[in-house]
């Protein structure tokens, strides 16, 4: 399973750095939400899948998966949402303002 | 030791003040309060002189950075004595001097904050005891020094001489740096004192002459020796003052210190004298005759301050060769060369400090400085005249007055070369005379030119002032005259100086020689008919002759090889290196944003396999993996197709419907995973965000499909791939490698410990509150910027700035 998993983040990081290097903002924007899914899952894998029961004491199971990587990672889905949301917004206000289309433009064109 | 602090920190102190100050006493009032500093701080160390010459020493030690060994030591001995009164002696009579030698439209308060600020660092440079803490003040007299001759920087000529000040100092003190840092690594201390006792460890170490050569680079930069002494004429574009302060009077002087506290360390050795010598001589004999040349009054004074530096040098040198003796009377031969070099270190900063402000005089009156549009000037501005007479005779080593003193004992030391059976100096012992003698003649003519050519001869016509020459008003004239007359004081009393200051100086140079007979030696006015008062006599008699003809023969400055400045080398290297900086720097910034992180994902691939080539085990361990059922393959299944899929989607609705696939797959992995609370949370932020995708969808246009060329999508989907390997590589190796147990069982005593049996929550709300606490403030930030971003907008008509 862990394995399964690790090449699943490898191909989202792939999927989300190459939607990073594009043009339009939008695409941008779904990269960086991708890359945090993956990282999500490469956390959660760190602790090892599958090991014990849901980490709820009263439960009483002899053993729990390992608590800490969920606490980070739901730190870490907030933080990603509040990104995403303000991107977008940014990205809104930047077509309202130049009207131009949600394209970031260099000085090279390709 | 409360003194000694205090001339570190009072000049900086007062600098932060001056600006404030400046407010209630206007103008150049100012410089009155400024004054108070220097003076102050002259008096208070004048109080010490009495003690220091009965061997006193004022050490004060503050841990700074113990760890590497830096201490915030101050250490005052008789050498740092003679520099910390020359900066604060000269510094009250060079601000006394600027008060009425600035005009009111300047920015006199940030001239005088430089001024303080120069000073301040350099007390710090000769009251230092920790090599680091000396480096720091040692650069900071370079910026105050680079600042000051950009003074008035709308000049180009300015901005160009602080630029190549700059430049060729601070270079000089990395080399220095370096070199401090392998005395370190050689002794493990950065405090002088301590360096000076391991002189014997010091002296075996293979690092030793590199060391040696660093730190001597250092202090040549600074004392503008040659090669490095082009950046001092250009260093006059400074205002007057700073030029008699800074440029000549104590700031070139510090390469002087420099070299002479590392002295007992590293004396003795071939190089060292060969170097410092060598250095020394040639610098004299290029600066001298380079001087004779020049039109500008300050070009010919910077050059003849370099070519006194190289002289003072170059007795350094020389005065290293007692660590090479074993007989006494030998050593009292070669000690006295120090002597001679420190008490012309004091008559050059008095001579030269009083031409300074004659010359500044003379451009403040009559607003040239040309020699060639000056003439005749003796009549009309006597007092000036006669300080300009008793500097430059001063300086050409006629008596009555102190060059001549330190003149002859200069010869005297280049004699005693031949005593030096130590050093293989046959033919040396010789020619360091001859060359000594001959910039002693060039150093003459170029002093009868500053006499002879502005104060004698036919008044120009038309005259260069606007207005009628008079003698200049009295308020300027007394720095010099304090100057002038400590000249004449010298000579008919130089034994007072040599008892009290020099000789605890002369201790400090040479520790280990404190009871050798005349190591402090009585200075004659006459010393019978001997070798220097005939070399002196020839000096005279050539120099009068020579600049007699000086007409005829100053056409062979126009020859070729004269003509080949260094400065041209400086010119041409610096255009190559910014054109060279330009062009590598042009391939790089492309200015596209894309680019930019093309290169971040480049770096951290690099890095990943720059670690993983140097990584031996590659172990994969597969056996610890949970079994894979077939619904769970499923799920991993379907987000692997949808984020191929995003990539290929033809609108914006698929990408974000198939991102929203992945969001909710990922939820159901949370629940597989055994992480009710992540499922729950992944749930709504994904119902969230896919709305918000939704409404910005509505109002942003269609994506156009992308028009990439061929090669910048294989580019970018090779990065890609990459990256996703890199990823996975090292996830898997790290699966492989358990190094430290999981620290995860500690929140397992969640419900004692916090009170709570939901383990992630007690780590959230409890363990690491925190961390949740500044995470809420993040997403409250962002949603400030979500609500400024939508709402506020630019009123029609209104300003720049945006209002509600």
């Amino acid at each position: 399973m862990e394995t399964l998993i690790t090449l699943l983040v490898g191909v989202l990081v792939a999927v989300g750095v190459y939607l990073l290097l594009s043009k339009e903002m939008l695409r941008i924007i779904l990269g960086t939400a991708i890359l945090s899914h993956a990282i999500h899952l490469l956390l959660l894998t760190m602790g090892g899948l599958k090991k014990g029961d849901v980490p709820l004491l009263q439960e009483g199971a002899a053993e729990y998966t390992d608590a800490l990587p969920q606490a980070l990672i739901l730190t870490a889905i907030v933080i990603s949402f509040a990104v995403t949301a303000f991107l977008l917004v940014l990205s809104y206000r930047v077509y309202q303002e130049s009207g131009r289309g949600s394209e970031l433009r260099g000085q090279r064109d390709e | 030791m409360i003194t000694v602090l205090l001339a570190i920190f009072l000049p900086f102190i007062a600098a932060c003040l001056v600006p404030f100050i400046h407010k209630f006493l206007t103008g150049r009032r100012i410089g009155w309060f400024v004054m108070t500093v220097p003076l102050f701080l002259f008096l208070l160390l004048l109080r010490l002189v009495p003690s220091l010459s009965n061997d006193a020493v004022y050490q004060y030690t503050f841990p700074w950075i113990p760890s590497a060994g830096v201490y915030f030591s101050t250490y005052l001995d008789g050498l740092s004595m003679i520099f910390a009164l020359l900066i604060t002696g000269i510094g009250s009579l060079v601000v006394f001097y600027s008060i009425f030698y600035l005009s009111e439209r300047e920015a006199i308060g940030r001239f005088y904050t430089y001024l303080l600020l120069f000073m301040g660092a350099m007390l710090g440079v000769v009251l230092s005891d920790n090599l680091i803490v000396l480096y720091v003040f040692w650069e900071l007299t370079s910026i105050s020094s680079f600042l000051l001759i950009a003074f008035w920087y709308h000049r180009k000529q300015s901005r160009y001489g602080a630029k190549k000040s700059m430049l060729i100092t601070v270079t000089g003190g990395l080399f220095m740096l370096a070199g401090f840092l392998m005395l370190y690594t050689m002794t493990e201390t950065f405090s002088l004192r301590e360096l000076i006792a391991m002189r014997e460890v010091i002296a075996a170490d293979s690092l030793f002459i590199p060391a040696m050569i660093l730190v001597l680079l250092g202090a040549f930069t600074k004392s503008a020796q040659f090669p490095f002494h082009i950046w001092l004429p250009d260093a006059m574009e400074a205002p007057t003052p700073v030029s008699a302060y800074l440029h000549s009077a104590t700031m070139v002087k510090a390469g002087i210190y420099l070299v002479a506290r590392f002295t007992p360390v590293f004396a003795g050795h071939a190089v060292w004298f060969y170097v410092v010598s060598g250095v020394g001589l040639l610098t004299m004999l290029w600066g001298s005759v380079n001087a004779v040349k020049q039109t500008d009054l300050k070009a010919l004074l910077a050059f003849s301050t370099v070519s006194q530096l190289g002289m003072i040098m170059s007795l350094l040198g020389v005065g290293s060769l007692a660590f090479a003796s074993s007989e006494s009377a030998h050593i009292a031969l070669f000690t006295a060369a120090t002597f001679a070099a420190l008490f012309h270190l004091i008559n050059h900063s008095t001579f030269k400090g009083s031409l300074f402000m004659v010359v500044g005089i003379l451009d403040h009156e009559l607003g040239t400085r040309n020699i060639q549009r000056l003439g005749g000037l003796a009549t009309i501005m006597p007092i000036t005249f006669s300080i300009a007479l008793i500097g430059s005779f001063s300086m050409a080593g006629l008596p009555p007055f102190n060059g001549f003193l330190s003149k002859e004992l200069f010869f005297e030391a280049m004699l005693s070369l031949q005593n030096a059976n130590l050093l293989t100096l046959d033919s040396l012992a010789l020619l360091f005379p001859i060359i000594a003698w001959i910039g002693s003649i060039f150093t003459f003519i170029y002093c009868m030119v500053i006499v002879f050519q502005s104060f004698f001869g036919k008044i120009p016509e038309p005259f260069p002032g606007q207005r009628e020459a008079h003698e200049a008003p009295i308020k300027m004239l007394i720095a010099p005259l304090v100057l002038a007359s400590l000249v004449v004081l010298f000579f008919f009393f130089p034994n007072i100086l040599g008892t009290y200051i020099l000789g605890p100086a002369m201790v400090a140079v040479y520790p280990q020689f404190r009871t050798i007979e005349g190591l402090v030696p009585e200075i004659h006015v006459w010393h019978g008919w001997n070798m220097p008062i005939f070399m002196t006599l020839g000096v005279i008699i050539a120099g009068i002759l020579l600049y007699r003809f000086l007409g005829y023969w100053k056409g062979v400055y126009r020859l070729g090889f004269l003509q080949w400045t260094l400065d041209r080398l400086y010119n041409a290297f610096l255009t190559f290196g910014e054109r060279v900086g330009t062009l590598v720097t042009r391939t790089y910034m492309t200015g596209s944003v894309r680019d930019y992180v093309a290169y971040i994902m480049l770096i951290f691939i690099a890095l990943i396999g720059i670690g993983l080539a140097g990584f031996q085990q590659f172990v994969f361990d597969f056996s610890n993996d949970a079994p894979v059922e077939i619904n769970e393959g499923l799920i991993v299944f379907v987000m692997m197709c949808s984020s191929i899929a995003i990539l290929f989607a033809r609108s914006r609705i698929t990408a974000i419907i198939l991102n929203g696939v992945l969001g909710y797959s990922i939820a159901i992995l949370f629940v597989v995973f055994r992480a009710p609370d992540l499922a729950l949370t992944q749930i709504i932020v994904e119902t969230v965000t896919t709305v918000l995708f939704l409404l910005c969808f509505y109002y942003l246009p269609e994506w156009r499909t992308e028009h990439k060329s061929r090669s910048t999508k294989w580019r970018n989907g090779l990065i890609a791939t990459a990256s996703g390997i890199a990823v996975t590589v090292v996830a898997l190796l790290v699966q492989g490698h358990s190094l430290y147990p999981s620290i995860s069982i500690y929140y397992e005593t969640a419900s004692r410990l916090a009170g709570g049996l939901n383990v992630v929550n007690t780590i959230l709300g409890d363990f690491r509150a925190f961390d949740t606490m500044l995470e809420v403030l993040v997403l409250f930030i962002a949603g400030l910027g979500v609500f400024s971003l939508v709402k506020l907008r630019r009123k029609r008509g209104a300003d720049q700035t945006e209002e509600k």
